[in-house]
């Protein structure tokens, strides 16, 4: 912005020149002001004792209270817990759609290739609802594939869905399940850019296709993959509300509270509009934290961060 | 980064490759991949062919390539559930308002930010993408969307988070790199104004990214259930996926229950058609995606490895 410092009326005719491209923006802008930038200032309430009838502005403060209040309830330490447990888990399977794209680019670009592109981002298109109501089909141990499966050895099926100790694998292990396929999309992408020339002159040097996997491949992903761990990191304690709702189940309560469906329960369900906000802003104010952290530590150690 | 060389060209520039080394890598990648590729299908598979089979015999582990005991019963209890085909009827409508909205939106703010000759642009881009880290969380975003008075209406459903900044930027990168900037300046001289430019040079030239984004929130959008759930009172405007959520899920606790005849006869109906209605659901959108799959390569692609 140096010339509009310098030249303020170059500024402004540049501005009137491509009004088209403001009048472009304007629906987007105004969105993102209304249901983005308002509801920011209704954080407000977390530090208020918020009354319908006063409304945000009218109610009165409240401090840290809620917050407080948080703290020291006995669901702070097992929906914090429950959150990274599942955060954390998610994390560990990042490389996996990475491997699937390695070996997607490995396959020659044949019949089969497609195929099993097209098979393996099918189950991307299946809804949350869906999906969940799947898992209870398959998994149950009395009706479904899986008791059926075990049943063909003549075992006895553990009760996937309602175990509180396999809860976070059978999050985890069903979305990897849904999305792999879709996740290995970018990493493809950023390996069609591969320059030929690399792999012809690896050839010449006698390298193996192992080789070039681990020398040229490898190291070409680690860009778009540090990009997409630092997002995941920034989102560490926001995992998603929806799929963790309905999984639940009285069996496997105990770890299945998290941080979005506490807020949701306390919020809307029970209408302690600040307590909820709350715990809403303590969630968003780590997740930036870590965002700023792991973009910081990325930008020393590797050259890539998000800004 | 380079220009994005299609798979097949790259290819060609194969050199051949007769180690011992190479060839065992490829087999062991090919059997990964197909065991990979039959944990992938076979659940679909089992849904398609249960849903056709007798409840009993997929209960009792009958069921693993072929129906056993070929029945429609399972759809035509479908087909006596109103609450479904209401639903239907309002997830279409949702779907295809939501996605001519979220379009135009995303799309035309996408385009005033990839010009470089936008003043303002570095802020404005900031203004977008601070949402995505920092939101005011779902009690305030709530309170919002009471106070426009858009609780349970047709609009809350299509218009509040229509602004999505991911597909923002993925279509800023599509315009900056496929849309040559000298259209623009031959399209000056002539005396053409950004709009009539927008809408009659750069739309059409950009049938990929409409495509690919127009899938993105057609998918999101058939599959939401949370908006609903939060936004929505009156039964007769629910979407499918809250329909479904009733039937595939939140019914399963309680037809467990009940006992005596009618209860077993109920249950033994509520069984068969959920695998029906896991097909009907998921099959529209399903079909979908084969259509927009080859503007995958320039759509997506380019807007994620320049990323």
């Amino acid at each position: 912005m140096k010339s509009g410092h310098r030249y303020p009326g170059r500024t402004l005719g540049q501005i009137k020149r491509n009004w088209g491209l403001y009048a472009l923006l304007f629906p987007a802008a105004v969105l993102t002001l209304l249901f983005a930038y308002k509801p920011m200032y209704g954080v407000l309430i977390a530090f208020k004792d918020y009354s319908p009838a006063l409304g945000i502005t009218g109610s009165p403060w409240a401090g840290f209270k809620y917050f407080e209040k948080f703290f020291h309830s006995y669901q702070f330490s097992s929906t914090i817990k429950n959150t990274l447990i599942i955060s954390v888990y998610s994390l560990v399977t990042f490389p996996i759609p990475v491997i699937l794209a390695l070996m997607v680019n490995q396959m020659r670009p044949n019949r089969f290739r497609r195929f099993f592109q097209t098979v393996s981002y099918m189950p991307h298109f299946i809804s949350t609802v869906v999906m969940v109501g799947l898992m209870m089909i398959l998994l149950s141990p009395s009706t479904g594939l899986v008791g059926n499966l075990y049943s063909l050895f003549g075992k006895e099926a553990p009760d996937l869905m309602g175990s509180a100790g396999l809860f976070s694998s059978v999050y985890v292990w069903s979305d990897v399940w849904q999305h792999v396929g879709w996740d290995s999309i970018i990493f493809i992408a950023a390996l069609s850019a591969v320059d030929p020339s690399l792999y012809e002159a690896a050839t010449v040097d006698g390298a193996s296709r192992w080789h070039k996997v681990r020398y040229i491949d490898i190291p070409m992903l680690m860009p778009t993959a540090i990009t997409l761990l630092i997002l995941r990191v920034g989102g560490l304690l926001g995992v998603g509300f929806e799929k963790v709702y309905l999984m639940q189940n009285d069996l496997n309560a105990t770890s299945s509270e998290i941080l979005s469906t506490y807020v949701y329960k306390i919020g809307l369900l029970s209408s302690q509009y600040s307590f909820s906000s709350a715990i809403n802003l303590f969630n968003t104010v780590i997740n930036f934290i870590l965002l700023i952290m792991v973009n910081q530590i990325s930008k020393k150690l590797s050259e890539n961060s998000l800004w | 980064m380079g220009v994005l060389q299609p798979a097949a060209q790259k290819k060609t520039g194969k050199i051949k490759n007769n180690r011992t080394s190479d060839t065992v890598m490829e087999f062991v990648m090919y059997v990964i991949a197909a065991v990979f590729l039959l944990i992938l299908i076979y659940p679909l598979f089992f849904i398609v062919i249960a849903s056709f089979s007798d409840p009993s015999a997929v209960a009792g582990g009958q069921v693993w390539l072929f129906p056993k005991g070929f029945t429609l019963d399972g759809y035509k209890e479908l087909l006596r559930h109103d609450n479904i085909w209401i639903g239907y009827r309002n997830t279409i409508l949702y779907t295809v308002v939501g996605t001519v909205i979220g379009l135009a939106v995303n799309i035309s703010a996408a385009y005033a930010l990839s010009r470089k000759d936008l003043t303002g642009r570095k802020y404005i881009s900031l203004y977008f993408i601070f949402t995505m880290f920092f939101n005011g969380g779902l009690i305030p975003t709530f309170l919002t969307i009471r106070d426009f008075h858009l609780y349970d209406t047709f609009l809350v459903m299509v218009l509040p988070f229509s602004v999505g900044v991911f597909n923002i930027i993925v279509a800023r990168t599509f315009f900056q790199t496929s849309i040559p900037g000298d259209l623009w300046e031959a399209a000056q001289i002539d005396g053409c104004g950004n709009l009539r430019y927008f809408a009659q040079v750069v739309l059409p030239l950009s049938k990929a990214i409409i495509a690919v984004l127009g899938l993105w929130i057609a998918v999101g959008s058939w599959n939401s259930y949370f908006n609903a759930l939060i936004y929505l009172k009156n039964p007769d405007m629910y979407p499918l996926q809250l329909i479904l959520r009733n039937i595939l899920i939140t019914n399963q606790m309680q037809s467990g229950m009940g006992t005596g005849e009618a209860a077993q006869i109920a249950l033994r109906l509520a069984n068969m058609m959920r695998y029906s209605v896991i097909i009907v659901a998921t099959v529209p959108i399903m079909c979908v995606y084969p259509f927009v799959q080859k503007y995958f390569n320039q759509g997506v692609m380019i807007g994620a490895v320049k990323e």
